[in-house]
C-alpha cells in the first residue's frame, strides 16, 4: 500500500507538474480514525497529502459532473472506474477530460462495524497487511480485513479498474464465485407483507439530508425530482408514504446506471440498508438485458436504448 | 439542592410520569439512538453516548402543522395537547435549546409552536460521563454536566443517580422517592464531573474567527473548502442549533394543512427564486453561508456562535469534513 501511496503522489505530481490536469482528486488523511477524505490537489507541493489504504470508501467520480470544462485527473478503484464508464456513455462528461488514475482494490473497511464491535471509543488505528489493529482506553484488538468489508465490497466483482490511463499496483484476483444477489434472493423469497413492512422498517428511518443522493455520481439531475414546485411529484414532509416514494423513484431511476458502489449506504447518517432495492433492479437488469453498467465504453444502458431483441414478457397483453 | 434517587426508583418515576405526561427518552433502534415518545420506562436505553438526531426536534419537529384549514375554517395547531417530560437529554443539546430560544423566543419574533413547546416541557438531563474525541463543548463554554437550559441535571453515580434540581418546575415533579445526597456521594459526583471534563481533549478557538470572518466574505478560501463537500444536510439536520424551515400547504380542493418542514442552506433550492435566479447557485456560497450563519451572524445578532461543540457534523459527515479544522483554518487563513 505504501507503494500505491508513492507512486500515486509520484503521478499526479507529474500530471500538476506537465500542465495535463487541473487538478486531481483523490484522498487524504481524514479528521477521523477509520476515514479517509476526498481532497483536491492543485499545485504539485501538495502531493504528499495524497494517501492510499483501507479506508478510501468514497467513490470519487461523484465530483466529476461539477468539473466543468476543467481536465482532471481522478484516483479511481474499480468501482469508481465504473461510475465513470457509466458517465461517460451517459454524456456527462468527455473521455478525453479524465485522467483515470486506476488502483485494482482489495475492499474497503466497514468501520461502522469495526465500531459497533468494540466497547468505548477507538483511539489509534493501525493497518497492516490483512489486518487492522485498532486501540481504546479499555480495548485492543485485531480484526481480519477481509472479514471487515464493506457490504458492497463483499459483493464485487469488479474489483480492478475498468478502465484507466495510468494503473498503479497488481491486479487483484476477481472473486468470480461470490454470489451477489444471495441478498435479494433472501428477500425475494419472503411474503409481500415481510417485504413491504421490512422495506417500511428502512425507509422510516430516513431524515430526507438526501446525502445518499449527493453522494451517487449517477445522480447528478439538474433538478431532483423532489425539488420540483411545478408539478410538485412528492410531499415535503416527513412521513412514510412521501419516504416511500423518494426511496422507490430513487431506486428506480438507477435501473441500468448503478454500479453498487455503497457510497449511498455509507453517506446515509441512519444507516438505512439502501442497496437492497438497488441491487434488486441491478438482478432484473442483468436478467432481462444481460447488461452490467460501466463496464463497457460503447454500450448504452439498456433503458435509455430499444432493440428488437429485447425481451418484453413483461408486458401485461391485457389477454 | 442535591438530591439522590436509586436507578430502580428512577425508572418507576418515569413509569409513573407516563400517565400525567408525554415523556420523550433515548431510544436504540438497530444502534441508532433517537428521542422517542415512550409508552413503558422498559423502551429506554440510557445507555448511550449521544443521539444520532438531536432532540432539537422535540420543540421544532422536522415537520409539523402549524393550522389546518377548510372552506375559509382555520384551526390551529400550536398548543401541544399533554405536558411533556424530555428525559436525558445530554447537558450540550440543552444548551443549544438555549441558543434556539434566540430565535424563536427572542426579542425580535415570538413562535407560538416553539414557546409552546417549550414552556409545556420538563427538561431532565443526563450528564455526559463518556465524551468523544469529537467533543468540544468546553470551547463553547459548556461541560459534560452543564446545568444550562435544565430543569434537573441527573449524575450516574453507579447504582444511583445524584439529582441536582436546577429549577422550580423541576423540583414540583419530585416524589418522596428523591432523598437528600450524602456530602460523600455529593463530592463523588464532583469527582466524576472534574474527571469527566479533563478527558475532553478536543479544543478549539472562537476568539477572533467573527473578526476574520468580517473580512472573508470574497475569500477563496470558501472555493476550497466546498470542494469535497457533497451538499448534503447531514451538518444541518444532525446539527442542534441549525433552525431553518420552509413552509409548504399540503392541500386538496378547499381543505388543507399548512406545515413547515426542515430545510437546509446546502441544498441548492434554498435560495432559488422564483425568477430562475439563485444567489447562491453553487457549493461554495452555501457552504460560506452556513459557516457564516454559525460564526458571524449569530454572534452578531445574539452575542454567541450557533455551535455547541456536540461534534454530530464531524462524525456524520459522508466525506468527512471537520468543522474542527474549519474554524482553525479561518482563523490562520
Amino acid at each position: 500500500m505504501q507503494e500505491v501511496q508513492r507512486k500515486i503522489r509520484e503521478k499526479a505530481r507529474n500530471l500538476l507538474l506537465a500542465g495535463s490536469v487541473d487538478f486531481v482528486i483523490g484522498f487524504e488523511e481524514g479528521a477521523l480514525l477509520l476515514r479517509a477524505s476526498p481532497v483536491f490537489i492543485h499545485k504539485e507541493d501538495d502531493v504528499e497529502k495524497l494517501i492510499w489504504d483501507s479506508f478510501c470508501e468514497n467513490n470519487l467520480a461523484a465530483y466529476l459532473t461539477k468539473i466543468g470544462n476543467k481536465r482532471v485527473a481522478v484516483v479511481a478503484k474499480g468501482c469508481d472506474s465504473r461510475s465513470i464508464v457509466a458517465l461517460i456513455v451517459e454524456g456527462q462528461i468527455k473521455r478525453e477530460q479524465i485522467v483515470v488514475i486506476g488502483i485494482p482494490c482489495q475492499g474497503m473497511i466497514d468501520r461502522r462495524r469495526i465500531e459497533k464491535e468494540v466497547e468505548g471509543e477507538i483511539l489509534e488505528v493501525k493497518e497492516k497487511s490483512d489486518e487492522i489493529l485498532v486501540k481504546g482506553d479499555s480495548f485492543e484488538k485485531v480484526f481480519k480485513k477481509e472479514d471487515y468489508l464493506h457490504p458492497s465490497c463483499r459483493t464485487c466483482k469488479h474489483h480492478n479498474p475498468v478502465i484507466s490511463d495510468i494503473l498503479i499496483g497488481k491486479e487483484v484476483k476477481e472473486r468470480a464465485q461470490v454470489d451477489e444477489y444471495a441478498e435479494v434472493d433472501e428477500y425475494e423469497k419472503k411474503s409481500v407483507d415481510e417485504r413491504w413492512d421490512y422495506f417500511n422498517k428502512e425507509v422510516n428511518k430516513c431524515i430526507r439530508c438526501y446525502a445518499c443522493r449527493q453522494a451517487c455520481p449517477m445522480c447528478y439531475c439538474e433538478e431532483c425530482f423532489v425539488d420540483n414546485s411545478y408539478p410538485r411529484w412528492i410531499g415535503k414532509e416527513l412521513n412514510s408514504s412521501d419516504l416511500a416514494v423518494w426511496h422507490i423513484i430513487r431506486a428506480y431511476h438507477q435501473a441500468g446506471r448503478c454500479v453498487d458502489c455503497g457510497n449511498c449506504e455509507r453517506a446515509c447518517p441512519m444507516e438505512i440498508n439502501l442497496r437492497f432495492l438497488t441491487k434488486k433492479i441491478n438482478k432484473e437488469v442483468k436478467n432481462y438485458f444481460n447488461f452490467e453498467t460501466g463496464l463497457d465504453i460503447t454500450v448504452p444502458p439498456p433503458l435509455a436504448t430499444f432493440d428488437v431483441k429485447d425481451k418484453q414478457d413483461f408486458i401485461d397483453s391485457g389477454e | 439542592m442535591m438530591k439522590k434517587i436509586s436507578k430502580e426508583d428512577m425508572n418507576r418515576f418515569i413509569q409513573s410520569l407516563l400517565s400525567d405526561y408525554t415523556v420523550y427518552a433515548p431510544v436504540n433502534i438497530d444502534g441508532i439512538f433517537s428521542f422517542k415518545p415512550i409508552t413503558n420506562f422498559q423502551g429506554i436505553d440510557l445507555n448511550y453516548q449521544n443521539s444520532k438526531k438531536p432532540p432539537k426536534e422535540i420543540f421544532f419537529p422536522q415537520s409539523e402543522t402549524m393550522f389546518e384549514y377548510e372552506k375559509g375554517k382555520v384551526t390551529s395547531a400550536e398548543k401541544v395537547s399533554r405536558k411533556r417530560i424530555l428525559l436525558g437529554i445530554r447537558p450540550c443539546d440543552a444548551k443549544a435549546n438555549l441558543l434556539l430560544d434566540n430565535v424563536f423566543a427572542g426579542e425580535d419574533y415570538q413562535d407560538v409552536y416553539y414557546i409552546n413547546k417549550r414552556e409545556n416541557t420538563i427538561i431532565i438531563g443526563l450528564g455526559c460521563r463518556r465524551p468523544l474525541s469529537t467533543c468540544f463543548c468546553t470551547s463553547f463554554g459548556g461541560s459534560p454536566f452543564s446545568r444550562d437550559g435544565l430543569d434537573i441535571l441527573l449524575i450516574d453515580i453507579g447504582n444511583k443517580y445524584i439529582v441536582d434540581v436546577v429549577t422550580d418546575k423541576g423540583k414540583e415533579i419530585l416524589t418522596d422517592k428523591f432523598t437528600e445526597a450524602s456530602e460523600e456521594e455529593v463530592k463523588l459526583a464532583e469527582k466524576i464531573k472534574r474527571e469527566t471534563e479533563k478527558r475532553i481533549k478536543s479544543e478549539v478557538k472562537i476568539e477572533g474567527v467573527k473578526e476574520k470572518l468580517d473580512t472573508m466574505f470574497e475569500s477563496p478560501f470558501w472555493d476550497k473548502l466546498s470542494e469535497r463537500c457533497l451538499g448534503c444536510a447531514v451538518c444541518s439536520y444532525l446539527c442542534p442549533t441549525c433552525h431553518c424551515f420552509d413552509i409548504a400547504d399540503e392541500a386538496k380542493d378547499s381543505q388543507g394543512r399548512r406545515i413547515r418542514n426542515w430545510d437546509s442552506c446546502m441544498f441548492p433550492l434554498f435560495t432559488l427564486q422564483t425568477s430562475g435566479h439563485n444567489p447562491r447557485p453553487t457549493d461554495k456560497e452555501r457552504m460560506r453561508q452556513r459557516v457564516m450563519h454559525k460564526f458571524n451572524y449569530f454572534i452578531e445578532n445574539y452575542k454567541r456562535a450557533a455551535c455547541i461543540g456536540c461534534g454530530r457534523c464531524i462524525l456524520n459527515c459522508p466525506v468527512n469534513i471537520d468543522i474542527r479544522k474549519v474554524l482553525k483554518e479561518i482563523l490562520t487563513n
